[in-house]
């Protein structure tokens, strides 16, 4: 059943939510992620998020009802439609869309009200993941940010606009707004700092200090030469130098603004003494409940803000006699019927896309079956991007990158170009054959499931498995570097060690294929949308077959 | 001739903290060109440093150090105005030596 | 005035103990009172930020070396009274690899630090 809000007119059920008393003398309310969604969408929550060594079994390696049990969350209310994918399209179809500017201004603007001095913190991807984003090279989010009254803020896909317009936006756009914090960022010559580290805030008479760590693999994840006189990486030392030295400059508080996706957040608050709250992005987990990491220094608090703008963090902190005394925190879900649009971000968000409306709301075909991306192996929407670069480029093989954006479809909804740059949309999104032997097609396989597996969350990137169209293979998630792929497969067959496939992929990192004169992929994709005949069928997913990592309760079958 | 190095000398405490970036290919020997023939080594193997004219620090470096290499180092009793002087010296037989004064 | 240096056996040697064998270093023990300063994973392979240092008393000097290049020593600097030892580079990496700090004391014995540094293809993200 949907709970007891089930048959509660939206309105009623959004009071209920959204009437947060106030707690202590300090609140920060956190997004992060959004991923350049102004409208409200549809966000499907993965199945699959399997934690592995001592992350198995925690969080955020929960899903489904494991995850609702974690929280004491009831099955069926509109919270657990938020956080899991359980009983998807019924719930969604009941619930409706999540997110969107206009409606995260309003729950911005009421939390505010009732928290006087209340800081707004942006994690960042938020410059990213949309067409009107990418056409306006950021200026769209930028503009939306500043309205909806972001006070700090770091980042991870901002910087794949390049060094220059970052440069650009904070010197300009930010000035005297908005602080873009990262300590972990630095020149490639001598290591001069590129961002300020911190900012100190005082609110309510208590100063307070937030620290900024961007995304710390920036330069892997994504491509080099696009941030190539920068220097990031995790930087721990340095994170406690600037707690220290924080403290020392008066601050009763301590925050992290972080991007370095939550294990990291969680090795790190175990290292780094000092910090009361890592309020973390990056791996998109929507977390119900507070982590508490004990540390040299007494304890750490981690929590994670979902993605897509469905959801805002509200961390309020009792500070006493010069120190954390006590604090509460929640995570709501932005629903778009239960929270009124703001008419002035819903008039600013009208302006930006007019002049794309009607390149974004073209119909490419209608969907059968529900797209989505999130989960560490494949989604449904990966697939269909796989289906159409093999099928259109003649390829026998296929490679999606494992982002976690993207947003979902329901059945008989229409595709649109917008869903399309949704699921596409970067600044190297080329659509790119490869000849590859078996032994390269292994190796790359090996490569991304340890960035994603390594017992180690230093040594793991944050996003998920390449989804792979075309070979089938096994996958053991305990097993070391070099073993964990096994039986791959095409068309039944084992793959040749020395035989040379031909494999679609798109987003390469290289420079070198930013000069290739390669198409970007939703060229490829239009193309074979326009061979469907106006309907698309529900896509059969290509995951690989576990091996020894199940039962896991960040997985459901 | 092979371009200037940059050196930043910062004096801290009773200390300075010597950052230098030097131009230089470091080619590892292992590579091959175009026509598969094996580009030869071409490294620094010599770094020498000086305070007011008096060695501190000798290194001997590999091809493996990177190309336009990073020196940072941390000279005990140096004060703003002393001079700093680096040198290097490469399997060629070619050489540098640039100087800075610790501020 | 000083004598050029150069080691050719200690840098052409393939393995960290030929290349401590031609400064007449004994087998390294690991130590606490070393420190290796590397990234978990090199943002890249040609450009990986090292930096080695130790407390012992009586060091002579300090190697950075990476197990799984072909030549496994990258550098040594000597050190003096006049400087600290704790030193600073960045150096090139084929492949993943654990990379050493080795300090060598007065008397001849090697002390080691060590971390393992992934080199990736990259190219994923959150
Ligand atoms: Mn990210
Ligand atoms: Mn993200």
């Amino acid at each position: 059943g949907l709970g007891r809000w089930a048959y509660a007119d939206a309105a009623t059920a959004g009071d209920a939510l959204y009437d947060v008393p106030r707690f202590g003398n300090v609140s920060v309310l956190h997004m992060t992620d959004c991923h350049a969604q102004l409208k409200p969408i549809y966000f499907r929550e993965p199945n699959v998020n399997l934690g592995v060594g001592a992350m198995k079994g925690k969080l955020p390696h929960l899903v489904g009802e494991q995850l609702l049990k974690a929280a004491n969350i009831p099955p069926g209310s509109a919270e657990a439609h938020a956080l899991t994918y359980l009983d998807f399209e019924t719930a969604a179809r009941r619930y409706g869309k999540v997110g969107g500017f206009a409606h995260l201004a309003t729950l911005v603007k009421r939390l505010k009200a009732s928290r006087p001095g209340a800081l707004l913190l942006d994690g960042g991807d938020t410059w990213q993941g949309s067409a009107t984003a990418l056409w306006t090279k950021g200026q769209d989010m930028v503009d939306a940010a500043k309205l909806l009254g972001v006070d700090v803020m770091t980042g991870h896909w901002e910087f794949t606009l390049g060094m220059d317009r970052v440069k650009e936006i904070v010197a300009k756009d930010f000035a005297g707004k908005v602080d873009f914090i990262a300590q972990n960022v630095k020149t490639a010559d001598f290591g001069d700092p590129v961002f300020k580290p911190y900012v100190i805030r005082e609110m309510n008479g208590v100063p307070v200090a937030i620290i900024g760590q961007a995304f710390p693999y920036t330069p892997i994840a994504n491509p080099r030469y696009m941030v190539k006189d920068w220097e990031f990486g995790i930087q721990d030392d340095n994170m406690q130098k600037m707690v220290d030295e924080a403290r020392a400059k008066g601050a009763k508080l301590v925050l992290v603004l972080s991007h370095n996706g939550m294990d990291v957040d969680l090795k790190m608050a175990s290292r780094v003494s000092g910090i009361d709250a890592i309020l973390g992005g990056h791996t998109h987990d929507g977390m119900p409940v507070a982590s508490i990491v004990a540390n040299a220094g007494g304890k750490t608090i981690v929590t994670n803000a979902g993605s897509n703008g469905k959801f805002l963090g509200v961390l309020d902190f009792d500070v006493k006699n010069g120190k954390l005394a006590d604090f509460r925190y929640r995570l709501l879900p932005v629903f778009a019927n239960m929270l009124a649009a703001d008419a002035a971000m819903d008039a600013l968000i009208t302006k930006i896309r007019a002049p794309y409306d009607a390149r974004l709301a073209e119909r490419l075909a209608v969907t059968e079956g529900t797209l989505y991306r999130r989960g560490n192996f494949n989604g449904s929407g990966d697939q269909l991007l796989l289906d159409a670069l093999m099928d259109v480029q003649g390829a026998e093989i296929a490679f999606s990158p494992g982002f976690r954006w993207g947003t979902t479809l329901l059945p008989g909804q229409d595709i649109t170009r917008e869903w399309l740059m949704d699921m596409t949309a970067t600044t190297y999104s080329y659509a790119t054959v490869t000849p590859m032997t078996g032994e390269t097609i292994k190796t790359v396989l090996e490569d991304v499931c340890d960035n994603l597996f390594n017992p180690d969350p230093y040594y793991q990137q944050g996003g998920d498995m390449v989804r792979v169209g075309g070979l089938e293979y096994a996958c053991d998630p305990n097993a070391k570097m070099g073993s964990r792929i096994q039986d791959m497969r095409l068309n039944g067959k084992p793959i040749q060690a020395s035989h040379t496939y031909k494999v679609a992929g798109w987003a390469p990192v290289a420079e070198e294929a930013a000069h290739a004169g390669n198409k970007p992929v939703w060229d490829v994709v239009e193309q074979w949308f326009k061979a469907q005949g106006g309907k698309v069928a529900a896509r059969k997913v290509n995951v690989p077959r576990l091996i020894g990592a199940v039962p896991n309760a960040g997985y459901d079958a | 001739m092979a371009d200037p190095m940059r050196i930043r000398a910062q004096a801290s405490g009773d200390k300075a903290v010597v950052r230098v970036l030097m131009a230089h290919e470091m080619e590892t020997g292992q590579r091959k060109d175009s026509a598969g023939k094996i580009i030869p080594a071409w490294h620094i193997t010599d770094v020498t440093a000086s305070l007011n004219g008096k060695q501190v620090l000798a290194a001997e470096w590999g091809p493996s150090v990177s190309k336009n290499p990073f020196l940072q180092f941390t000279i005990k009793g140096a004060k703003a105005g002393d001079k700093v002087a680096i040198t290097w010296k490469d399997n060629h037989g070619d050489s540098r030596t640039d100087e800075a004064t610790v501020s | 005035q000083y004598a050029l240096a150069f080691n050719k056996t200690a840098f052409d040697a393939k393995s960290i103990a030929d290349a401590l064998k031609a400064y007449g270093a004994s087998a390294p023990v690991e130590s606490k009172d070393v420190t290796l300063t590397a990234p978990e994973i090199a943002e890249n392979g040609a450009v990986v930020p090292v930096a080695a240092a130790s407390s012992l008393a009586g060091v002579k000097s300090i190697l950075l070396l990476v197990e799984k290049n072909p030549n496994a020593l990258s550098a040594k600097f000597d050190v003096t009274d006049a400087v600290e030892p704790n030193f600073a580079t960045r150096v090139k990496m084929g492949q993943t690899s654990d990379v050493y700090a080795v300090a060598i004391t007065a008397d001849g014995k090697a002390h080691y630090a060590k971390k393992e540094v992934k080199v990736t293809l990259g190219g994923c993200g959150g």
